[in-house]
């Protein structure tokens, strides 16, 4: 008789899912699935609002991410007004830079939380460890040194956004064609030094190292497990600059195949022409893929996986990312990196490189004066935009358009975690193929492995749910007893 | 002519006829309010300023102090709070993205009040935006029906009003004369944002400028404003 395995909820990401393996009467994986089971609607609650509201509003659909969103936002709304790289203006360069740095900030703290959180305890304790220990407490019994300096490090991130933004959380700089404030020397000094409570920049790359080092270290007591985890063959894109380097912040996207050769590089403007999105009736999240190679071949990996891959340096002004980067590749030998596990050291590796990033620029002296919006005038309107930015887990873009009184008749959101729904897919079939099929006894070390490797992709199912054209949907009315009066499906 | 009242069993002195949310203030008694403002015409609509006067509720911004008066501030507390509640109840109040944040008196009001959440059911209005003027934008449904706009808001030729209330009850809303609305100097359309105590009256394309930290009670609390003498 065939078996179905369910965890649910999937623990330890950003939001709500669940996972069903379909197992036959000889416990082979005849399917695996991971469900988006939660229901936001941004973009529809967001039509008729005033279209400078759009970064405000929109960043609140996550606690982790929000400052990519805003940025996202900003930069469709610099489009809508005339004052984006769709009507070939350059953004100044002090709001550029600021908007850069908070970017950064948000990069070193998302990637922090993720990694040391929620996916090191795994490499310290194991898969099989008992779940009870295998979280941040266990990590804070057996080595609470190091958790203090993750807090440390994390605190940092928080503080750059806060420094930008006005807030550790959903504040307030980007507005049409620019930022609102720029920098002043103290609050400059008090990241690029530290002071009491907060460390200095010299010491948050130290702690980044650590982290890579952490690593390290796991991968040779592991070598095996963790290479042959889960090999998740797929198409990997980022945002690029002129030289093909990652830019988290703007540029083209550009997508490579299995050798790193590229397969399509594009503006970001021209989405609609390159992606084609798939549903199925049992998630609310969509499938991307690239329309050229349709829908298993155009299936995307993005995030930091996806842009090690995809990038062929880091440039002179992150010298230690560069030397980690360089061994990230020689260990494929140029080929791109499908081992599931390998996106934690990605993950390592950019903490490192936002934090030489935002080193470079503390010493920027834009940052600190210069003109902060761009005023094209009414002439100038085009009344769309599109945004996209590098989000810690991949390429996000915001699309919204506006009519000419100024409200927002459209939105459309494709966020990092919605890129990588094909391949997390995969990634469950994948393991639950290698660690549940063909087993008489299902134990929690292998069900865990399915979640691990879900995990590695840091998902924010929160941004991820989508609403477009007939989603499942169950509304059950039921009277003060329980008794079910109506029930409602579509 | 001086007359003698008591605030909360505190004895002052005060001019015969003057406000009683003044004289309160002067007095360093903080007294929240909505629609008043110090120096204009009372409008007495908002009646976020009850206090008990003589034994019966009253808004003191429609109050003219009269000799022997007792009034009572902290009896009726909790009742303010709710008419706050009531406010943010029957309105789409989101603070965290509305742009007014920080510069909101009915925001800074319900921090003054203590309220963290409305105890009665949210109605959340659908009541239209008046998108169509050049330089404004209103956002009706969170309009608090104060009517400054609808009082001090003038053509400035011909003095006829700009906003008005239409229709009754539960449906009124605040309406513009577009025609006129697109005479108002930009100069006009701030002072007209600046006095909406909540963020429905919206200059077009202007938002957020005032980055966290700078915004008007941020720099200094409402209520340091109105015990100074500054109004609102």
């Amino acid at each position: 008789m065939s078996r179905k395995l369910v965890i649910d909820p999937v623990t330890r990401i950003e939001g709500h899912g669940k996972v069903t393996v379909q197992l036959d009467e000889n416990n082979r994986v005849t399917d695996a699935r991971l469900h988006v089971v939660e229901f936001r609607g941004f973009e529809e609650f967001v039509h008729g609002h005033p279209f400078w509201e759009a970064p405000m509003l929109l960043q609140r659909i996550c606690g982790i991410c929000f400052v990519s969103h805003h940025l996202c936002g900003a930069k469709a709304l610099d489009d809508i007004i005339g004052a984006g790289y769709a009507s070939g203006v350059e953004m100044l360069p002090t709001p550029e830079k600021l908007r850069r740095l908070g970017h950064y900030g948000q990069q070193l703290q998302s990637h922090t939380t993720a990694y040391f959180y929620l996916i090191v305890p795994e490499m310290l304790f194991g898969m099989d460890a008992p779940p009870e220990k295998r979280n941040v407490l266990g990590l804070v019994e057996a080595n609470p040194e190091l958790v203090k300096r993750v807090v440390a490090l994390r605190k940092w991130g928080q503080e750059v956004i806060k420094t930008v933004f006005g807030k550790r959380m959903h504040g307030i700089a980007s507005v049409p064609g620019g930022v609102n404030k720029r920098l002043d020397a103290r609050e400059r000094d008090r990241l690029l030094k530290g002071e009491p409570g907060l460390l200095s920049v010299d010491q948050v790359i130290e702690h980044a190292l650590e982290g890579v080092r952490l690593f390290h270290n796991f991968h040779e007591k592991h070598r095996r497990e963790v290479d042959s985890f889960a090999k998740v063959p797929a198409l990997n894109m980022s945002l690029v600059d002129e030289q093909g380097n990652v830019d988290y912040y703007h540029g083209r996207i550009r997508i490579v195949d299995g050798n790193r050769d590229t397969v399509a590089e594009f503006d970001y403007h021209d989405y609609l022409e390159h992606f084609a999105e798939a549903t199925e009736e049992w998630s609310y999240m969509k499938f991307p893929y690239l329309r050229s190679l349709g829908r298993e071949a155009g299936a995307l990996r993005v995030g930091p996986l996806g842009r090690v891959n995809v990038t062929r340096s880091y440039g002179d002004n992150a010298p230690l990312a560069q030397a980690e980067l360089e061994r990230f590749h020689d260990y494929t030998g140029g080929k791109a990196n499908d081992m599931i596990l390998h996106t934690n050291w990605a993950r390592a590796i950019e903490i490192l490189h936002s934090a030489e990033l935002i080193r470079e620029l503390l010493e920027d002296p834009d940052l600190l004066e210069g003109p902060l919006v761009i005023e094209p005038g009414e002439a100038a309107w085009t009344g769309e935009g599109v945004g996209v930015v590098e989000a810690p887990r991949g390429t996000l873009l915001h699309h919204y358009r506006a009519d000419a009184q100024g409200a927002i008749t459209f939105a459309n959101l494709v966020v990092a975690t919605t890129q990588n729904n094909a391949v997390m897919n995969r990634t469950v079939r994948s393991v639950a193929e290698a660690y549940l099929g063909g087993r008489a006894e299902i134990t929690e070390g292998m069900m865990n492995a399915i979640e691990v490797g879900i995990r590695a992709y840091d998902p924010c199912l929160s941004c991820a749910t989508h609403a477009m054209g007939q989603m499942p949907l169950q509304v059950t009315v039921q009277d003060a007893e329980g008794r079910v009066l109506d029930e409602r499906l579509r | 002519m001086s007359v003698n009242i008591t605030i909360d069993g505190l004895a002052v002195r005060a001019d015969a006829g003057d406000t009683l949310v003044d004289v309160a203030a002067d007095n360093g008694v903080y007294i929240p309010t909505l629609c008043y403002q110090r120096g204009r015409p009372c409008l007495g609509t908002c009646r976020v300023c009850s206090v008990r006067v003589n034994g019966n509720v009253m808004a003191a911004c429609t109050v003219p102090v009269a000799d022997g008066m007792e009034v009572e501030v902290n009896d009726p507390a909790d009742m303010r709070k709710a008419l706050v509640e009531l406010l943010f109840a029957e309105g789409n109040h989101n603070c965290p993205s509305c742009e007014k944040s920080g510069r909101c008196e009915l925001q800074v009001v319900g921090y003054e009040v203590g309220m963290m959440v409305s105890r009665f059911p949210y109605r959340f209005p659908l009541r239209d935006r008046e998108t169509r003027p050049k330089k404004i934008w209103l956002e009706n449904d969170r309009c608090i029906f104060c009517q400054r706009c609808v009082e001090f808001v003038r053509d400035r030729e011909t003095g006829r009003r700009i906003f008005s209330i239409d229709h009754r009850g539960s449906r009124s809303r605040i309406v513009m004369d577009v025609a006129l609305a697109d005479r108002m100097s930009d100069q006009q359309v701030r002072e007209a944002a600046e006095l909406c105590p909540v963020g429905c009256i919206l200059q077009k394309g202007l938002g957020y400028n005032d980055p966290i930290g700078r915004r008007r009670f941020e720099v200094r609390r409402l209520r340091q404003r109105v015990l100074e003498g500054e109004g609102q």
